[in-house]
């Protein structure tokens, strides 16, 4: 799992590769709190992200409601597959409200 | 759980032996190699998994042994007991019974017998010595129940509430609120896959997840579970079965489950009893409709009527008042667009699991798919119509490929069979007192799935042979200045449209002597014949060539060693073997690729025409006349200088006629020996799709099974390798015949 960031017209854009799991999370906490520390504008870019559970999901969660906190905006962008699974199951897109792909194939 | 399960329960058995093989190659490998805290948290997982699963669908042996299991683990996985070659012992032990227990008690349904029993009560024991801390430490004082999860059924409560009062409330689903204990991810029992499984059981109607428990950013711990789940869930279980998803929720986990058209008063006491605040949770279950804004009031009404004018009443009270406060469109709006998104059902998988008889279907009528093309590709070349010919030539090609594809799903790689041996060889090699590495190669080789199933018999005995037999003690290897460690080396690859599996070890090697004058002795080998050291080699594959009262080295090497051949050649294969005094022997099995379609080529003799296996075909040439007057006499062809054993098939089947002006050599290969095939006609490529023959044709010698040609008539297809042999054995008879009165004619 890594993270990296970049900064693109005033707003920060992290990237998380790989798995957003218990066996990361440890790692992914520190680092990620670490990067959203400063209020700023910022999306997470989840299209890399093979694999998420609960724990993984829990500190999106976290993540948001900081922002939400320091009253920025938090998008998440480009939901991987994992991502959307763990979205769908525990009906947060509303929550999050950013646009995601219905994952059609899935419901029927 | 219900009978509708079963389907679910086919799942459960094929992913508990997966499981289990991974936990027993973790297993072996960490007895050779270092462990790090990842192998054991990947063993506790195989229990933990196993276990839970085992819990879903209500199989007690199952759970009650894999706690034990879980215990010792998760001891080792606190550090309090190290890793060592007892305890790798037991816990292999208790993976075979692990798999045992998921064939018998869930495959079968049934119960374990005496002798199982008491090895498990064994296996307890030994493990107990491990999981003495454990056990200390939970208070358990038998394994596998956690019972102490609060799963708090309507039932139980409802003497006080029916004399609350309150009326029924009018929403048909089940209402399942669930806070998870902080340690259960910990445990790896992620709810996400309890509430998946519930779409198992029922429809989920709306899920809201609570967030409102997560701490302050350096409070929270990441592998802490901090999330709440209200849950609408419209089922005909009942309540146990629901009950029963969340059996293995961890001990401090609050899960409330409440039946359809519960009582309002129900809905006010979960209410309370949640750590949420009790206005927003009001709302929460109106939004969901899983009350309506009149059930909750009048809910709260007989709550304030029965109730002692505490402060906790007067809380409730003020629910009204922020019902009304606040903007419940919004919420509402959003949560009603999400109230149809089903909870997806399974796992994200990059597997699909297949019934195997729906593949078999699949390739059956392929089959028939072929030979209607190529009955249509017939009449297309017939009719002088070229638009029609271009189509059905092009259909033909698409149908190769569907062929092919249809054919490589049943393709599965040999190497997990191969792992299978690492097992073998250690236990075999730790009951004989030998120290063997099992090297594998090729694993990434592939045949068809039911080859790979009948093959493991026939190489479990190889195996075994090979270490029993093959590899000698520690003592004798050092002696013979031969590093003490054995290798048994087992390696896989195609060739010529086969594939080989060879299984070599190092070892003494056979005593070519000792197997010919037994073989003397019971008749198998003239007395004054001097065969090659190969067939004198492959003599322990007789029928009758016993040993057992024979030479050291070499007792157990025959017996059974007619069973494998007979298994082999049962599946169009052959085996053979080699072996080098003092450097070891290599066992090679050749197998077919598939059983059902191949690339056939098709020749003629007389008015019949038969396949020849296109793999095996080399080239083929003309047979001038007067290459075929010298041929009779010397039984072998003159191919550029090589010698070419041949069989003439018009011979072989004593078919009628004299054969046309010309004929034709197919020059065929199998295993490295060539030989020509004699035909009238060669008539080119033909997709063949395999039909066995009848029983009665099963003694049959040259034809391996049949086939249907485009025009309804039927094809034998030869058998190449048995072709072959008779012809080399033909060409060798003939040649030592000739030996007296020209000693250097041929060779």
């Amino acid at each position: 799992m890594t993270i990296s960031a970049k900064k693109k017209k005033g707003m920060v854009i992290l990237h998380i590769e790989g798995d957003m799991t218990i066996n990361t999370a440890a790692t992914l906490k520190k680092e990620l709190m670490k990067l959203i520390a400063k209020p700023c504008e910022r999306e997470i870019d989840l299209s890399e992200v093979s694999e998420m559970d609960t724990a993984g999901m829990q500190l999106l969660l976290l993540a948001k409601r900081e922002a939400i906190r320091q009253n920025m905006p938090l998008r998440l962008t480009g939901h991987s597959r994992a991502v959307l699974g763990v979205i769908d199951t525990y009906n947060l897109a509303a929550y999050f409200g950013d646009p995601i792909w219905i994952t059609g194939g899935a419901k029927a | 759980m219900s009978d509708n399960s079963s389907q679910f329960i086919q799942t459960f058995i094929a992913e508990s032996h997966e499981l289990l093989r991974e936990m027993e190659e973790i297993l072996l490998h960490l007895e050779n190699g270092p462990h790090d805290a990842d192998t054991i948290d990947a063993l506790f997982r195989v229990a933990h998994t196993v276990k839970g699963s085992a819990g879903m669908f209500n199989l007690e042996p199952i759970v009650n042994f894999a706690h034990i299991v879980e215990d010792v683990l998760d001891r080792m996985r606190e550090g309090e007991i190290e890793m060592e070659p007892d305890l790798i012992a037991v816990l292999l032990d208790s993976c075979d019974h692990m798999l045992l227990l998921v064939d018998v008690v869930a495959e079968q349904g049934g119960q374990l017998d005496e002798e199982a029993q008491a090895h498990e009560a064994d296996l307890c024991q030994r493990l107990q010595v491990y999981q003495v801390g454990a056990l200390a430490k939970h208070g358990d004082t038998k394994g596998g129940d956690e019972r102490g999860t609060r799963v708090t059924l309507a039932e139980e409560k409802d003497t006080p509430l029916t004399a609350s009062g309150g009326g029924e409330v009018s929403s048909d689903n089940w209402h399942i609120s669930l806070r998870f204990a902080r340690g259960i991810l910990k445990e790896s029992l992620d709810p996400i896959y309890m509430i998946r499984y519930l779409s198992n059981i029922g429809e989920v109607v709306s899920i809201t997840t609570l967030a409102d428990a997560l701490p302050e950013v350096e409070d929270m711990d990441p592998e802490a579970c901090y999330l709440g789940f209200e849950i609408d869930l419209k089922s005909d279980a009942n309540k146990n079965t629901i009950a029963d998803v969340f059996e293995f929720a961890h001990q401090g986990s609050l899960i409330h489950i409440l039946p359809p058209h519960s009582k309002s008063t129900e809905y006010i006491e979960l209410i309370r009893s949640l750590p949420e605040d009790e206005a927003r949770l009001g709302e929460l279950l109106v939004s969901t409709r899983a009350l309506t804004q009149h059930e909750l009031d009048d809910g709260l009404k007989e709550q304030m009527k029965g109730a002692q004018p505490d402060g906790t009443t007067r809380l409730l009270g003020e629910i009204l008042v922020d019902q009304g406060s606040i903007g419940q469109e919004v919420v509402q709006a959003a949560l009603d667009k999400q109230a149809q998104v089903k909870v997806n059902k399974g796992k994200e998988s990059r597997y699909l699991r297949v019934q195997a008889d729906k593949l078999d279907e699949l390739i059956d009528l392929v089959g028939e798919l072929v030979i209607a093309g190529a009955g249509a590709n017939m009449l297309a070349h017939r009719s002088n119509n070229t638009p029609l010919q271009e189509a059905t030539s092009t259909m033909s090609r698409l149908v190769e490929e569907i062929r092919d594809s249809a054919l490589n799903l049943r393709m599965v790689q040999i190497g997990e069979t191969f792992n299978r041996f690492q097992r073998v060889v250690r236990d075999v090699g730790l009951e004989l007192g030998k120290n063997i590495e099992l090297v594998i190669t090729g694993a990434e080789s592939e045949l068809d799935k039911t080859l790979i199933e009948k093959i493991g018999d026939p190489l479990m005995h190889l195996v075994r042979n090979a270490i029993d037999h093959g590899i000698e003690p520690a003592a004798t290897r050092v002696a013979a200045g031969k590093p003490e460690k054995g290798t048994l080396r087992l390696n896989a690859y195609h060739d010529s449209g086969s594939i080989a599996i060879e299984i070599a070890d190092d070892g003494a090697g056979l005593n070519r002597d000792k197997i010919l004058k037994k073989a003397r002795q019971q008749g198998l080998v003239a007395h004054d014949a001097t065969p090659s050291d190969e067939e004198i080699y492959n003599l322990i594959f007789e029928p009758g060539f016993s040993t057992a009262d024979a030479v050291t080295n070499l007792s157990g090497r025959g017996v059974g060693m007619d069973v494998v051949r007979r298994n082999i050649t049962s599946m169009r294969g052959t085996v053979h073997l080699d072996s080098e005094p003092g450097l070891g022997t290599t066992v090679r099995i050749r197998l077919p690729l598939t059983l059902a379609i191949i690339d056939g080529f098709r020749v003629g003799v007389g008015k019949s025409s038969y396949v020849v296996p296109l793999d095996m075909v080399l080239e083929c040439v003309e047979l001038s006349e007067a290459e075929r007057q010298s041929a009779h006499q010397r039984s072998y062809l003159n191919l550029r200088g090589e010698v070419l054993p041949y069989v003439s098939l018009r011979e072989h089947f004593e078919s009628e006629g004299s054969g046309g002006r010309r004929e034709n050599v197919v020059v065929v290969q199998y295993a490295g020996q060539k030989a020509g095939l004699v035909v009238d006609e060669l008539m080119g490529e033909f997709q063949t799709v395999i039909k066995p023959l009848g029983k009665i044709f099963s003694n049959l010698r040259g034809i391996s099974g049949s086939t249907i040609l485009g025009s309804g008539e039927v094809a034998l297809i030869l058998d190449v390798p048995s072709l072959v042999q008779q012809a080399v054995t033909r060409e060798a008879q003939q040649v030592s015949w000739q030996r007296p009165d020209q000693p250097a004619a041929v060779r």
